[in-house]
């Protein structure tokens, strides 16, 4: 029964400390990216490098702190379906804020 | 019908087989346990995505309609408190990650540690957004009957602001916009100020369960799961940071 089980399911993950503290590190350094960035002249392209980095971090967050990386395939999924749905909602909404006035001027 | 007791019958019955006291009957193993339920808790991170997009949507699309008044308006909040926010909620989401790494490991004082430091670090971001929130009521920058467009009207009257942005005077019909900026701040930042306020007194409530042990026994999926809620609330911040406060410093 339990040799059984054993070969099916896998072992609990336990992400060690030094990972956690590399994505800290890091997170902090992207932090203060973001900052600088915004000091420097960059036109339209200020707004998406800062969104650029954000998703950078996020996407840290998500794999290390939550532990996406070393999850189930379930999980995956799910993470990735939030994702999906949230930009096919923005994209949509957008397209029709867009295409709202058109022909109207 | 009439063959169901025969399937029911030939499905192996079995006994109590040992496991966990943790662990719910109507699983096979705790593994199978603990990915359930991450991955219901996940789910509900799923709503909690579609809600706050919402309002990220909405910021989209008004900042585009009035992007004068969302430039001025977005002067005045204070990088450096905005900065200091930031740094202070990822500590505090590490301190959360090692205290799951405590659990898991069964460290005691370790995950009481971590888990009281991620409360004062909550806290210390709840008191520099108060510091923030007064000086938005000071200068009648919250949105309602008292809001005031004098700062975008007038720049010069409002010095602080006005030495490091020199906007030019709006006109009022502009102005009043960016009553609609401040709307979404208050909106924006007052919805995840009031999920760290959840998350702070869920907190309280595990910080006196851990020094009883409760989470270094192996069942570690309260503490883990309430880290994914830690953590999301942290990756809203990382989005409302730069949307909020960085990215109109040079328009």
């Amino acid at each position: 029964m339990t040799d059984h089980h054993e070969t099916e399911e896998t072992q609990h993950h336990v992400t060690p400390p030094i990972v956690y503290m590399v994505i800290f590190g890091c997170l902090l350094v992207f932090t203060a990216l973001t900052v600088a960035a915004s000091y420097i002249e960059m036109g339209l392209w200020n707004p998406v490098v800062a969104l650029a980095i954000g998703v950078v971090k996020a996407t840290l967050v998500v794999l290390f702190f939550m532990g996406v990386k070393y999850s189930t395939k379930l999980t995956k999924l799910t993470v990735a379906a939030g994702l999906f749905t949230f930009l096919a909602l923005v994209t949509m909404t957008l397209s029709d804020y867009i295409s709202r006035a058109w022909g109207r001027w | 019908m009439s063959d169901s007791p025969a399937i029911a019958h030939s499905a192996p019955v079995e006994g109590h087989h040992e496991h966990p006291s943790y662990q719910r009957h109507h699983f096979e193993t705790y593994e199978q346990q603990a990915d359930t339920t991450n991955f219901a808790m996940w789910l509900f991170l799923l709503t909690e995505i579609m809600f706050f997009g919402g309002l990220f949507m909405a910021y989209l699309i008004y900042r585009n309609w009035y992007y004068p008044a969302f430039v001025a308006a977005s002067h005045q909040l204070s990088i450096v408190w905005g900065t200091c926010n930031t740094a202070v909620l990822i500590s505090s989401s590490f301190t959360m990650a090692m205290g799951v790494w405590c659990a898991e490991t069964r460290r005691r004082g370790g995950l009481v540690l971590c888990l009281v430091l991620t409360f004062l670090l909550g806290l210390v971001f709840l008191g520099i957004k108060t510091i923030e929130y007064t000086e938005k009521i000071e200068k009648h920058h919250v949105p309602g009957f008292h809001y005031s467009v004098q700062a975008f009207t007038n720049p010069a009257s409002d010095p602080d602001t006005y030495k490091e942005y020199k906007d030019k005077p709006m006109p009022l019909d502009m102005a009043r916009h960016t009553e609609i900026y401040f709307f979404l701040y208050f909106a924006m930042t007052g919805m995840h100020a009031l999920h760290m306020i959840i998350g702070i007194a869920i907190l309280g409530f595990m910080i006196f369960r851990a020094r009883a042990g409760a989470y270094t026994t192996g069942h570690v999926t309260f503490v883990e799961n309430f880290g994914l809620y830690w953590h999301f609330v942290d990756i809203i911040w990382i989005f409302l940071f730069p949307l909020l406060y960085l990215i109109s410093r040079h328009q």
